[in-house]
């Protein structure tokens, strides 16, 4: 299965498990969402479950809190994760606080997918990586997948989680890894052993990262496309790092993390959002407060850069190999 | 040449022969210091308002937005199409349930006033609004209230005490002191917990009344904000959800004229009336007199029985007035006249139903004057039990560590390491 597959497979097998999962957004009903997320599920579940909505993202996260406080679990789907910000309020003032403010009375049991990241020339409003907004925001879960595999067991988790989750799915590796180079054919993930997604039921826990690959050089924090392409360009230079998939900013595999980084003795951070305030700033801040005396040179970070994203100059704005192998270089001189 | 309506705007493109444009900033039709006139307002009859159907068509009842649905008179008769036609222990339970809210918040002002709590608000001359909605309403039908309709709980016969420790942030509060006061919750009495973002409510409450529809259930759901939070997205994004999928919900605008200190017509109340909101979106508008009690009832039964036949939602306005501040934070003296509420022409819910019960003969004045006496020695009595459980900042609140609880299903580890590194400072500090 590619990624699209293992998430509507992960969707219709709740679907079938539980009666109360629905599934909302523009475009997921009937024509199955602008990525075929969603295909085929409105014809299996009927229209209660599975309906398209009007166009106001914060409409449909607003409906969304008031169908979990009657006992469903809704699925909304924002189409780009750009168009998450007039949901806003309705995410953080009202679904990530209600457990809180209630003190238990309501929840808003809702796992909010949308396609977010770059590199597939989408400009300004088509590419924007925005969870470090809800990272910022107490009472709200953060999953990021960078697999097939993945995607389908944490997509799974989330659903049956009862706190209100924003689940990110990284569009740039949809239908195959990317290693970075834009020049390059595009990867299908035929044949990838990540792709080997089973048909049933199956879960991975929240709060768990993944070991890419275990090495001693260095280590490398990353998740979604960035798995992919910092995989690679360490493959390419030959480096023994221990690459770290976070799979969730909110829970944090800290334990994961303060492994690998004082087993290492260095730390590089990528993620493609903004760099001020960005979750790899949370990142070296509990690096620095957990592994100070283990480091033996400062903390690096590869992200974006803090411009609105570009359109014709995207290559630039990506943090890509070019990127990620000077920083490497530079934390593997001292 | 000079434009005697022209206030100083900035004189442009010379050569062009076309007068100034003017921008219109809404003011009020009275200030402080000046006589408040509502001879503008035009009372209709009674029996003015026709009652269609439950299930008619939106677009044949077009004239009800613009109307005003009137069940008693000037002189406390009831009449008119409208008319409920209650039982007098219905009628007397509405009597005393308006009298004990306002009994209510006569006794928590004061205790804001004494220091016991930060912050309260009345719902003074609304009181209608709450309780003809929550008696019209089947006990486990959803609310999803605005900060004014403190009515709908003791309606629901909610325990006031309960109520007071909320206010008071104490350790009996179930919400465990993380709310503003008043801004409850309590499921089992099919109130949903309040916001202070207005009108974030709105969709959520058509959220939950779509799947009460989606399930085959047959409860529905009721929600209310003040006509100044019409203006916000989220009252429009409710109102397309309930068009289109015909959702079984309420919606109730509590037009009380004042958002704080900005009147009505910043929310573009001089254009058209709030119940002609729903005229765009093709829903059933009806437009009440809010301080008639009879006439929110009767409002509200109909929507609710046009909800639970699928012939989709209502959009109520209750024209009425805020009689006192916004809260307690609001001095109402620095921005409107004075004289407002005694001139307001549709007078006051309780003195109205009140009337009307005496001119049936099952009430009089001494009896009310007794209730009343009784239920401030009610409201007196359970505000003392609830101070026992303590007031807000004199130490009776819920234990420290609570303060983490609840953000999450289950406490994940930062949590639990600001938790300990909290109560760790505190010890330290000899505390």
């Amino acid at each position: 299965m590619n990624m699209i597959q293992a998430i509507n497979s992960a969707m219709d097998v709740m679907m079938e498990r539980d009666p109360d999962v629905v599934v909302m957004g523009e475009d997921v009903g009937f024509f199955g969402g602008v990525f075929r997320a969603t295909a085929g599920l409105q014809e299996k579940y009927g229209k209660n479950r599975v309906f398209d909505t009007p166009i106001t993202e914060c409409g449909i996260i607003g409906v969304a809190v008031g169908m979990g406080a009657y006992g469903l679990r809704p699925v909304p789907e924002i189409q780009f994760a750009d168009y998450i910000y007039p949901a806003l309020d309705q995410l953080v003032s009202e679904a990530a606080r209600l457990r809180y403010r209630s003190a238990g009375e309501f929840i808003a049991p809702m796992t909010v997918r949308s396609p977010f990241g770059g590199g597939i020339f989408g400009g300004q409003t088509h590419s924007q990586s925005p969870e470090g907004i809800f990272t910022h925001c107490s009472g709200i879960k953060t999953v990021i997948p960078s697999t097939p595999y993945d995607a389908k067991g944490l997509l799974i988790a989330a659903i049956e989680d009862n706190d209100p989750t924003i689940f990110f799915e990284p569009k740039r590796i949809y239908n195959g890894p990317f290693d970075g180079h834009y020049d390059t054919p595009a990867k299908s993930w035929a044949g990838h052993a990540d792709a080997q997604v089973p048909t049933g039921y199956y879960r991975i826990p929240l709060g768990k990262a993944r070991t890419v690959r275990a090495g001693e050089a260095l280590t490398i924090l990353c998740y979604g496309t960035m798995v992919h392409v910092v995989e690679d360009t360490v493959r390419a230079m030959g480096l023994d790092a221990d690459i770290v998939d976070l799979r969730s900013l909110v829970p944090l595999d800290i334990e994961a993390i303060e492994a690998s980084v004082k087993k290492t003795g260095r730390c590089l951070i990528v993620h493609e959002a903004t760099r001020t305030s960005g979750f790899g700033a949370e990142l070296m801040a509990q690096v620095q407060e957990r592994c100070f005396y283990h480091l033996e040179a400062p903390i690096e970070r590869v992200t974006g850069f803090d411009t609105p994203y570009p359109h014709s100059l995207e290559w630039a704005y990506f943090p890509g190999p070019v990127r990620i192998r000077e920083a490497i270089n530079k934390i593997m001189k001292d | 040449m000079t434009d005697p309506d022209d206030h100083g705007a900035v004189q442009g493109h010379e050569g062009r022969n076309l007068p100034p444009l003017r921008l219109h900033v809404p003011e009020p039709p009275a200030r402080p210091g000046e006589s408040a006139d509502f001879t503008h307002f035009d009372i209709p009859a009674v029996d003015a308002a026709p009652r269609p159907d439950e299930a008619a068509a939106p677009g044949t009842m077009r004239d009800l937005a613009y109307g005003l649905v009137r069940v008693l008179d000037a002189d406390g008769v009831a009449g008119g199409q409208w008319n409920p036609k209650l039982p007098p222990e219905t009628l007397l339970r509405m009597l005393r349930t308006m009298a004990l809210t306002r009994a209510f918040d006569a006794r928590m002002f004061r205790a804001q006033r004494q220091g016991k709590t930060s912050f309260y608000m009345k719902s003074t001359g609304e009181e209608a609004v709450s309780i003809g909605a929550a008696l019209a309403l089947s006990r486990d039908d959803m609310c999803f209230p605005s900060y004014r309709q403190q009515g709908i709980l003791i309606a629901r016969d909610w325990p006031i005490i309960d109520m007071m420790n909320q206010i008071y942030s104490n350790k009996g509060d179930r919400l465990k002191g993380r709310q503003l006061p008043i801004m409850y919750s309590a499921r089992e009495a099919g109130f949903f917990s309040i916001s202070g973002n207005l009108t974030t409510q709105y969709p959520q409450a058509v959220g939950w009344a779509m799947a009460s529809a989606a399930k085959g259930d047959t409860r529905i759901a009721a929600t209310w904000c003040g006509e100044g939070s019409t203006a916000e997205g989220d009252f429009h994004n409710a109102c397309t959800f309930a068009s289109v999928y015909r959702a079984p919900v309420i919606l109730n605008v509590v037009n009380n004229q004042w958002a704080i200190s900005s009147f009505s017509g910043f929310a573009g109340g001089e254009a058209t009336t709030f119940a002609a909101r729903a005229v765009g979106y093709g829903i059933a508008g009806l437009r009440v007199d809010g301080n008639d009690v009879l006439a929110v009832y009767a409002a509200t039964r109909w929507a609710a029985d046009r909800a639970r036949a699928n012939a989709g939602p209502t959009l109520i306005e209750h024209f009425t007035y805020r009689v006192e501040g916004h809260s307690t934070s609001d001095d109402p003296t620095a921005y409107r006249s004075a004289e407002e509420s005694s001139l307001w022409p549709l007078g006051d819910p309780i003195a109205r139903l009140k009337q009307h019960c005496i001119a049936l003969g099952i009430w009089d004045e001494e009896r009310h004057a007794a209730m009343d006496k009784e239920l401030a020695e009610h409201v007196r009595d359970a505000a003392r039990e609830a101070e026992k459980n303590g007031i807000l900042g004199h130490g009776l609140h819920h234990p420290m560590e609570s303060l983490f609880e609840d953000v999450f299903e289950e406490m994940p580890w930062h949590l639990k390491e600001q938790q300990q590194q909290m109560l760790d400072e505190w010890k330290a500090a000899g505390l």
